[in-house]
Order: C-alpha cells, then structure tokens, then sequence
C-alpha cells in the first residue's frame, strides 16, 4: 500500500482543480457540476462548494448513476455487481456548462458511459470532465479537462480514493 | 440502511415465477432497484440502452391490456425488442401446447418471456423447459409478482415502510392471483394483512395462509392502514357467489360514508380495472386517499427493474457456468 496523496495534498489540488475550472468558464455563463456515483458524489459536492464561494453564486450540484449506461452490463465481472441507484440532478441541464466530477479517469469507460447517460436528460452547452486522479491506460479516446493529479499506475494495481465523507480520512492510496 | 443492504446483496436469479420463495432482502432489493427507474418516466427521453439487443417475448395466453402494455413500455424504455403474442393469432388454437409454443420462439432467439396462463404454475412450468429468462405476468389463481411489486412499492412511498402497518385486502380473494402474490410481498414486510370478503369468496385453504380474515368490512375498517380493493372479477365468478351486486356493494363497497369512518390517511388501492360503483365508489377512487394512478404510474418502474434483474440473473448464471 503506498500513499500517492494525502490529506494536505488532496485540499492543495481541490484548490487547485477550483481555481482552474472557474477561470475555464467563460462570465455569464451558467455552470452546475454532476458526479458520478458513488465516489465523484462527493468530490462533486466539494467542488460545488469551492465553486459557489469562487465565483459567488450558487452552483448547483447533482449525482449521476451510470449503471444503466454501462457497457458491461451483460457480463458482470469480479466481485461486484452492478447496482442501479438513483440520479439525482434537481435542474436544467441544457445550456449550461457541465462539470463531470469523478475519484479516477482509468479505462474512460465511467466517463462515457457518463456522457451517454447526460445526454439523456438534455443538452448542456458543453460538458468538462474533472477527476482528483487520472491514472493513465485510458482504453478509450476519453481524456480528463482537469485533474488533480497525474500519475500512471498499471492494471493490476487498483486505486482508492477515501473521502472523509465515507471513509473518515482523505487519502488516495495505491495497491 | 438501503444502501447498506444493496452493496452486500447480489441478485442470481433469472426467472421472476412469483413472490412465495422470495426473501425479505430479495424483494427489497427489486424494489430498491426500482426507484433507480422511476426517473427514466419523466425526463424528455425515456429510454436508457440497458437491454439493447435483448428480445422480450409478451407470452398472453389470456386477455390484458394494463399489465401487457405496462411491460412492453417497460422493455421499450429499456431498448428491448418486444415480441407480442395472442392465444387468437397464433399457433396455440391450432392445438401446439404451450412448451413447444415457447420452445418455438426460443428457437428465434430470444432472451426473456414475459408469460400470463390461466394454468396456475404455467410459469414455473416453462422455466424448466427454456433456457431464456421467465417472468410471471399471473398464472391462473396463484402469483401475479410485478401487480404486488408495484403494490408494495407504493405503500413504501406512501407510508415509507409497512412494517407494522395494518393492510386489508378486500373482495374476491379465492380467485385472485393479486391477493396472493400480495400475501407474500406485504407480510414479508412485516405488514399484518386482513383478507375481507364473503365467506363464498375466501379461498379454501385459507387457514394456512399467514393473515387474519374478517367477513365483514365494518369490523375491520377503523384499524386500517391501507386498504386494496380487489375488482370482482365477472368472468370468472361460476356460481353465484353473492345474491346481487347491490349487496355486495352494500357490505364490501369502499364508500365516502366508510371513508369517514376509516383512519384520516387510509391509503386507498385498486389493481384496476376498477368497476366504479361495485367495489369502490367514484368520489373515493379519485379521491385524495387513493393512489390507483400512482400504483400505474409505479408499474412501470417495478416492470423495468425486474426486467433489468433477470437479465443480470441470467448474466451471472452464466459466469458461474464458465
């Protein structure tokens, strides 16, 4: 197990990631950020907070479920079965600039799938995908807009991103 | 608590034949996994591609329009393909049985039938004999599983939980599939179900069945919670089982006047087709105690579930086997 970031480094890069998205958005435009279930929920919901207090209005925050997008839907794989849960976006997509929050860009796979199931509810102006970890061997032409921290990290390596929210601590681990 | 309960549950079955060997868990997972749905109904495009590729065969050996039409918008929302097929249109009144009917369309390449048979047990019967998924859409008098689905479902969000509640179940329960599929899902809930009728229409076994039975519907009606008023299904009633409608009417009907009498918030169901004026009068089923639409409207997304669910069944069925 080896700590690629820890609690200090996770706040830095939240700023960080903060700073970059506000100044991508063009002034006047509406910007509402969407994670995808269930760990880019709540990095989500901490980018909407930084956002709202950067550019002082209130940006609006919402959870995507992706299970139903899937592409492995029919062939589940590992442990984990899939599990279809709720979205949970109380406003208008279309015509504004959405950031796709997630814990870790891998295969891309997430992210598409994310894309299809947005595209369902609407028409946004633009969608931005912004990811705490991009872990390299994407196998998709999917890459992130913002990402805290670059680093590669083979298959057979899995990474965890913890979140106080759930796991108590902020920590992305590596093992 | 539903979270906790989804991430260490896995779903293994690939057939849906009725609710009496189902877990507590297991139908609470379905209908968990239904309120993942419920929004796919509302937004500008109602269709997600989850079962594109899959075809879903409408096997109706008896006359349906709700329950048909609810699971072929249910496949559609999903992307399936939907094969509908009729007792009068097809080889079945050339004399084929029902095995080879199924076997028949199997040979075509399909992945999930949805089956309703005057035959209690004609689903069971074809899950042994096909390898696509089965789901029971009600066999003659014994389970219609997606009708208590989506029955519970709506309590659930009418009243949160049922555990506790007190649920009465009124009209024709010997010839009901509903009330029995109903039995199963409301008690295992942790609901106390009291069936109200006629002794003519209790089923004859119904001392071995987990619920209280009340042949009068004054003696009960103040300690419900919730209330299904069954339709009195003409077509099937042989004998005369009640001297006239009026009095049927007069004895069971849920009327304004037994409303004032029942709990303030009595949560009023109807597995529709309703005959207004029989068992339910007008005022109370448009009423604001009534969730009858509600209980359409949640069809749909229990039906998607469970649809979603055997496919995943069947999906790990056959990991296992490889």
């Amino acid at each position: 197990m080896k700590v690629v970031m820890d609690e200090k480094q996770i706040a830095t890069s939240l700023v960080d990631l903060t700073g970059r998205i506000a100044a991508a958005v063009p002034d006047g435009t509406d910007i509402a950020v969407i994670g995808i279930r269930s760990r880019g929920e709540i990095l989500a919901q901490r980018l909407a907070r930084s956002l709202s207090a950067r550019l002082g209005v209130t940006v609006p925050c919402g959870t995507l479920d992706i299970t139903l997008y899937r592409d492995d839907i029919n062939e589940p794989r590992g442990n984990t079965q899939p599990t279809v849960r709720s979205t949970e976006i109380g406003f208008d997509i279309n015509e504004k600039i959405i950031i796709l929050a997630d814990d870790v860009l891998y295969t891309g796979r997430s992210a598409r799938a994310a894309l299809d199931a947005l595209i369902d509810l609407g028409r946004p102006k633009a969608i931005r995908l912004a990811v705490l970890v991009d872990r390299g061997y994407h196998e998709l032409p999917i890459q992130a807009d913002f990402a805290g921290c670059t680093v590669d990290i083979p298959g057979e390596q899995t990474v965890e991103v913890r979140l106080t929210e759930t796991d108590g601590i902020d920590q992305v681990i590596v093992e | 608590m539903r979270k906790q309960n989804q991430e260490k549950f896995r779903w293994n079955r690939k057939h849906l034949l009725g609710l009496k060997d189902l877990s507590r868990q297991e139908i609470e997972f379905i209908l968990d996994t239904a309120g993942g749905f419920e929004q796919i109904s509302t937004r500008s495009i109602k269709k997600a591609p989850t079962l594109r590729g899959k075809v879903v065969v409408n096997l109706f050996f008896e006359d349906s329009t709700r329950t048909r039409n609810s699971f072929t918008l249910a496949a559609n929302r999903l992307s399936a393909d939907v094969v509908e097929f009729t007792k009068k249109s097809s080889s079945v009144s050339k004399g084929e049985t029902l095995i080879d009917t199924a076997r028949n369309l199997e040979a075509m390449g399909i992945d999930i039938v949805v089956i309703r048979h005057n035959a209690g047990g004609a689903a069971k019967l074809l899950s042994r004999h096909i390898d696509a998924c089965v789901i029971n859409a009600g066999d003659g008098f014994d389970e219609h599983p997606t009708q208590a689905l989506l029955d519970v479902y709506t309590i659930r969000q009418a009243r949160q939980t049922l555990e506790g509640l007190k649920i009465g179940i009124v009209g024709d329960i010997a010839h009901s599939r509903v009330a029995r599929s109903n039995i199963w899902a409301m008690t295992k809930l942790g609901a106390e179900v009291i069936l109200v009728g006629p002794p003519t229409l209790m089923p004859a076994q119904v001392s071995r069945l987990p619920v209280r039975v009340s042949y009068s519907l004054d003696a009960v009606l103040e300690e419900l919670d919730v209330i299904n008023m069954l339709r009195i299904q003409f077509e099937r009633l042989g004998s005369n089982p009640f001297p006239s409608v009026r009095e049927y009417s007069h004895f069971f009907g849920l009327t304004v006047d037994r409303m004032k009498r029942a709990k303030c918030d009595l949560t009023v169901m109807h597995p529709g087709p309703i005959n207004r004026g029989l068992e339910i009068e007008s005022q109370v089923a448009d009423g604001p105690n009534s969730v009858i639409l509600r209980q359409v409207a949640n069809g749909l997304a229990v039906r998607m579930a469970v649809l979603f669910l055997v496919n995943q069944g069947a999906a790990e069925q056959a990991k296992k086997k490889a």
